[in-house]
């Protein structure tokens, strides 16, 4: 039933409309989590530790509770102690204990940042005076910032008791969360026979998703123990089953009202103010509105891990991969976890390579607990991989594209974790790239005196999870379709979806009208992330079409009194098969329609979908004397399966671009040796201006996924893969220097200059 | 010398809008605050409150501004224009349909800034060049689009205009 | 934060009754793109904002016979909007049209810079190279301060309580005379500087008569390089000398290492700017 038929010529997919939220976000009408009013709002403050890494010796709140105008205060000890069972859920994990743990430290800080009370009031100013009423006693610790200093064997535990898994034992006292390997055939006969070998190592600073809205949460708690949450996340379902654990009640007690989000590239998924603003609004009796500073964004919530990856390749004198290894050490942050699954799953995914052996190490630190961000753990490997691959490429003299469509990885392909691929699209891209305007540009055309330009190119890979969405659709009088589904919508979704339904049903994008509900109006909708959206939330809106288009053709044999085999739907059009007087469109039909409301639902539960392949080319300027490196040319190429809608498609490229190319030149949480991010302002954490920034081309290449009707794959996440080491691939080319710890900031391109 | 004087609220008159407006207000809070909590339109945004993301951008009589950074206290007789007066009843801003077109937001969380700085640029200039573009919208971060549909439909709306 | 009145006085006398009623209590509001940030920060608690603006001396721009004097409320744009001043001044524009961005040059004040005394302030180095005079009133009336004294040490101005700066006075340029700032920021606008120079010149007849080179974000407060600025008077404006200047100027520095730059990296790029700079104040020197 799934068709994926290549080069098919579609009405509405393709086409480039205006979104149907765009009005609202133009305007300004758009209701984002900051912007909710609610008749006796009061306001919340959070207090944080100052320190990296203590432990709780007593909380006294006495002083902040006498505070003229505060209305409640809490600690851990208004919540339910958890257990350390395991979560298991679309792109978060980690046990229950540590959930609430991180939301509110129990006996022990983690991190700066870490949340030890909060407080409710009047005015937000007063909320802010109260926590300064609050007493902690703290017993200081020392910090453990990195994973050599977390893995040395004097290093003092973070996570006392925590049973930690090495290689299947169980082991206690130790601050590696998770150490395991991966093995497939045979790496040591494969670098034997190799004619060369190479290896190298990458060393990755922290960085944060960066999304310009601060997080926030409004909670009403009532007097039967419902919960209401207003917030902007990136999963109503996961804030309701992770908030529903949190504070001890059953799931269908807590309802989450999405909100409008601004940004957040995974950063949105765990919870942090929701339970809090519950709890305050339980204990004043009023409805309690959190938002975070920017600093408290930056030093509390998910950064992505920072970590060091080792990367080794054996090839024959042919430039064949016979063998691949790796040891990815990963920062988990306060509480595990650290994308090492992931991590493994990429870092040879774009090669076909019979041997190789991943060993992952998942690694606490005295940091904020980390988030996924975009790909969360494909940066990290494709930094080390694609510039080994390209100082291989250049020690022997190879072109860098040959070598990797020599060793490109295709259906059937076995990955390192074991699956083999279904349809995949790298070789599509290589191709592209090769042919390229950009790749087969002259580099050094108009260069400015006393700058250096070099090119690079580098590939890229993620996965798109499935897993649960559910589309609601019914039919308007007027015709048009109301389409409501759980998927908030970060980036266009929203559009995307509808137009699937659209194409289905054989009418105008603008006819179908979306709603991102609550988790009370829609069944079970995992999160928006994983790039699996417009996939697996598309494809529940696609079903329902289906049984939509089959209600609409009973409905109207009913209505004609024929036989339901007799009447066929098709593009907006209701036609009997033998009596030609018998049509009618959808609006003549919707306006008149026979026994009650035309409607259908469909649910998945879907598999991973083929997974969204990369290459980026870049060329860059350096200023020799200061190390100033400019992106002045960038091309991000892209299988994308099929664009639904080629601008969001194209976004989603220029987007986790910049955000890479940020990575790779200036982004990084700088801490002091007693574990304070001293950068945590949009002044010092140095994301990309528009004045930093060429035009961004993108080519998009479609190779429809195995998985999906209209061949979708996920796009959003694979973007940021390739930048980091295109741009150190391009440096090289400019200057003969490897940069290979991040960021690649002006003054380490003039220290390795000085030590050339 | 003085202690702590009693804080008391204040009175302002401004346009917001093109609406003549009179508000009692703390002395303290920003301009982005008074907007938000007392004026209740929220179009405006708070990304960082330091002046940094532009993401609260106001323009007060011809400029723009980050309205984190001036108390409420200051617009006293000032001419305030925000996101929520860029359409008229004839229709959206020329700048405002490009965006919608080029799809220049995604989250849509900076576009109420961007939509504000760049109709400042294009009432002043015309015809700006890509750099230029750039430079005048560089204290608008984003972090979603990459800036590239963005500064296309400010050019797209230019040349319209 | 502690919360705080607002006052707006109209001259000078009844902004330094307020100055002296409150102490240290109170501070001056000029664009507000520092001190609003502070009093949030909990860098210092004010019972008294006093905004400045409503004082003509502190908004307007004038030319004497022998300078200008624009008031320390000011903001950037007017500066640089302005083209007697930038067609005259433009080491001093070349500071004005880069700290922050758009919105914060509609507001933000050399002026202001100057009184917030960062290390690594933009506007402070031109001011120097230019001779710029401070106009400060006070409970004892006006009194003026070579502005390379200004600052006293990272984020402290010399003004006694009841002071505040009215205005800066920057004598017109004599023939020959050029001057030019740089500063190197890791990403193109909307930074802070890592180091950064102001060096202004004077050539007659192809020799240097007269130098003065200022550095930022390399000691505790904006520095005048007396060493390096000495060195070229006199002298040709050859390769080896401006080389050599930059290099004391390089040496002279002693920058710390934090999240802004290294002090390897900061002394290197003093010497790479002080060379640039002077390269361009010689060439606009040709204008005068």
């Amino acid at each position: 039933m799934v068709s994926t038929a290549d080069k098919k010529e579609y009405k509405v997919i393709g086409t480039r409309p205006i979104r149907h939220d765009g009005y609202d976000k133009v305007t300004g009408r758009a209701q984002y989590g900051a912007d909710i009013k609610l008749p006796g709002l009061v306001f919340g403050a959070v207090l944080r530790s100052p320190h990296a890494h203590a432990i709780i010796k007593n909380i006294d709140t006495s002083e902040a509770e006498k505070l003229s105008g505060v209305l409640a205060v809490m600690t851990a000890k208004d919540l339910p102690r958890l257990e350390n069972i395991q979560r298991a859920s679309a792109e978060e994990s980690g046990s229950e204990k540590h959930l609430s743990e991180n939301v509110l430290a129990h006996k022990k800080v983690m991190y700066k940042g870490h949340a030890v009370a909060a407080v409710a009031a009047g005015d937000i100013n007063t909320a802010e005076e109260a926590l300064n009423k609050i007493k902690v006693d703290y017993e200081v610790l020392e910090p453990v910032i990195n994973v050599d200093q977390a893995m040395d064997k004097d290093a003092p535990i973070i996570l006392e008791g925590f049973e930690a898994d090495h290689l299947g034992k169980k082991v206690l006292n130790t601050n590696v969360a998770l150490h395991e390997i991966h093995d497939f055939g045979d790496v040591e006969k494969g670098f034997s026979e190799s004619d060369f070998v190479l290896e190298n190592e990458v060393n990755m600073q922290t960085v944060h998703q960066g999304y310009i809205e601060p997080h926030n949460a409004t909670a009403i708690w009532d007097e039967e123990d419902r919960v209401k949450i207003w917030t902007s996340t990136q999963g109503s379902f996961t804030v309701r089953d992770s908030v529903s654990k949190v504070l001890g009640l059953d799931v269908s007690r807590v309802r989450v009202t999405p909100m409008e989000i601004g940004g957040g590239f995974g950063g949105k998924i765990p919870i942090y103010l929701e339970p809090l603003a519950a709890v305050l609004s339980r204990k004043s009796r009023r409805p309690v509105k959190l938002i975070m500073t920017r600093t408290d964004v930056f030093e509390s919530t998910g950064p992505a891990p920072g970590g060091k990856v080792k990367v080794k390749l054996g090839v024959d004198s042919s430039g064949k991969i016979l063998a691949a290894s790796a040891v990815i050490k990963l920062e988990a942050g306060g509480f595990p976890e650290a994308f090492i699954e992931a991590a493994s799953q990429c870092v040879f995914s774009c090669y076909d390579i019979p041997s190789t052996r991943i060993e992952g190490y998942d690694v606490i630190v005295n940091k904020p607990s980390s988030a996924a961000y975009r790909a969360p753990g494909s940066p990290q490997v494709a930094f080390a991989i694609e510039t080994l691959v390209d100082e291989i490429c250049d020690k022997k003299g190879w072109d860098p594209l040959e070598f990797r469509v020599k060793n490109v990885a295709r259906k059937g392909t076995r990955t390192a974790l074991g699956p083999l691929y279904t349809r995949i699209g790298l070789e599509e891209c290589l191709e592209a790239a090769k042919k390229s305007d950009h790749w087969n540009s002259k580099l050094n055309d108009n260069l400015p005196s006393g700058k250096k330009r070099g090119r690079g190119i580098a590939s890229g890979y993620w996965f798109n999870i499935g897993f649960k969405s559910h589309v609601n659709l019914a039919l308007n009088s007027d015709g048009t379709v109301a389409l409501t589904e759980g998927s908030t919508d970060i980036g266009g979704t929203r559009a995307a979806i509808s137009m699937q339904a659209a194409e289905v049903l054989g009418i105008p994008a603008e006819d179908v009208r979306p709603s991102v509900v609550d988790t009370d109006s829609i069944g079970y909708t995992d999160v928006t992330g994983g790039s699996r959206t417009c996939y697996a939330t598309g494809y529940a809106a696609y079903l329902a079409s289906q049984k939509l288009i089959e209600e609409i053709e009973e409905k109207a044999a009913l209505k004609w009194d024929i036989d339901v085999t007799e009447v066929v739907y098709e593009n907006g059009i209701i036609k009997s098969k033998s009596n030609s007087e018998l049509k009618m469109t959808l609006k003549e039909f919707a306006d008149d329609s026979p026994g009650g409301p035309v409607t259908a639902n469909a649910s998945v539960d879907l598999e991973e979908a083929g997974g969204g392949f990369g290459v980026h080319i870049a060329d860059i300027e350096i200023d020799e004397n200061t190390g100033k490196t400019d992106v002045v040319r960038y091309t991000a190429i892209q299988d994308c399966g099929k664009a639904i809608h080629p601008s969001y498609v194209e976004g989603q490229l220029q987007g986790g671009a910049t955000q890479g190319i940020g990575w790779a030149l200036n982004e990084e949480y700088y801490m002091s040796q007693d574990g304070r991010m001293e950068n945590s302002s949009y002044l010092d954490y140095r994301m990309p201006i528009s004045l930093d920034l060429p035009m961004i081309d993108t080519i998009l290449v479609e190779v429809p996924s195995e998985e999906h009707p209209f061949g979708v794959r996920g796009v959003g996440e694979t973007p940021i893969v390739p930048p980091i080491p295109t741009i150190s691939n391009a440096i090289h080319n400019a200057l003969g220097i490897r940069m290979s710890s991040t960021p690649m900031k002006p003054s380490s391109i003039i220290e390795s200059l000085k030590n050339k | 010398m003085a202690t702590s004087k009693k804080v008391k609220k204040i009175q302002i008159t401004t346009t917001i809008n093109g609406q003549e407006m009179e508000l009692l207000i703390p002395p303290y809070i920003s301009l982005l605050e008074t907007l938000r909590e007392i004026v209740g339109i929220t179009g405006t945004k708070e990304g960082c409150n330091d002046g940094n993301c532009g993401a609260c951008t106001v323009n007060i009589d011809g400029r723009i501004v980050d309205s984190c950074l001036v108390l409420g206290a200051e617009v006293d007789g000032k001419n305030i224009e925000t996101i929520e007066g860029m359409a008229t009843p004839e229709g959206l801003h020329p700048l405002q349909q490009a965006f919608l077109e080029e799809a220049a937001l995604q989250c849509g969380i900076c576009t109420p800034g961007f939509l504000v700085a760049s109709k400042n640029l294009l009432d002043n200039e015309p015809n700006p060049s890509e750099g230029r573009i750039r430079h005048w919208l560089s204290g608008n971060l984003c972090r979603c689009t990459g800036y590239d549909k963005i500064v296309k439909a400010v050019q797209k709306a230019s040349d319209k205009s | 934060m502690h919360p705080y009145n607002y006052y707006a006085p109209e001259n000078i006398d009844e902004a330094v009754g307020l100055l002296e009623e409150f102490g240290g209590k109170a501070r001056c509001l000029a664009g507000g793109t520092d001190i609003l940030v502070q009093t949030r920060g909990g860098k210092f608690e004010l019972d008294a904002i006093i905004d400045v603006k409503k004082i003509p001396e502190l908004t307007k721009v004038n030319w004497t016979e022998n300078h200008l004097v624009f008031g320390s409320a000011v903001p950037c744009y007017v500066l640089y909007e302005d083209k007697k001043i930038s067609s005259k001044f433009p080491g001093i524009i070349d500071a004005a049209s880069l700290i922050g961005g758009i919105q914060i040059q509609s507001r933000a004040s050399l002026g202001g810079n100057l009184c917030n005394a960062s290390p690594s302030a933009d506007g402070i180095c031109p001011l120097i190279v230019h001779n710029t005079i401070c106009v400060i009133a006070g409970p004892k009336g006006y009194r003026e301060v070579s502005v390379d004294e200004f600052c006293v040490s990272p984020g402290r101005n010399l003004l006694d309580e009841g002071e505040f700066l009215v205005s800066l006075k920057v004598p017109l340029p004599t023939t020959g005379f050029g001057a030019a700032y740089e500063r190197f920021t890791p990403r193109n606008e909307m930074d802070i500087a890592v180091a950064a120079v102001g060096s202004s010149v004077v050539i007659d007849s192809g020799k240097i008569t007269d130098s003065k080179i200022a550095l930022a974000a390399v000691g505790p407060t904006p520095i005048y390089a007396d060493k390096a600025s000495e060195f070229l008077e006199g002298k040709d404006a050859s390769d080896e000398n401006l080389n050599q200047a930059s290099q004391i100027a390089e040496d002279s520095c002693s920058p710390i290492t934090d999240m802004r730059g290294d002090v390897e990296f900061r002394k290197h790029l003093i010497g790479v700017l002080t060379r640039r700079t002077l390269d361009l104040a010689i060439k606009r020197s040709g204008g005068n």
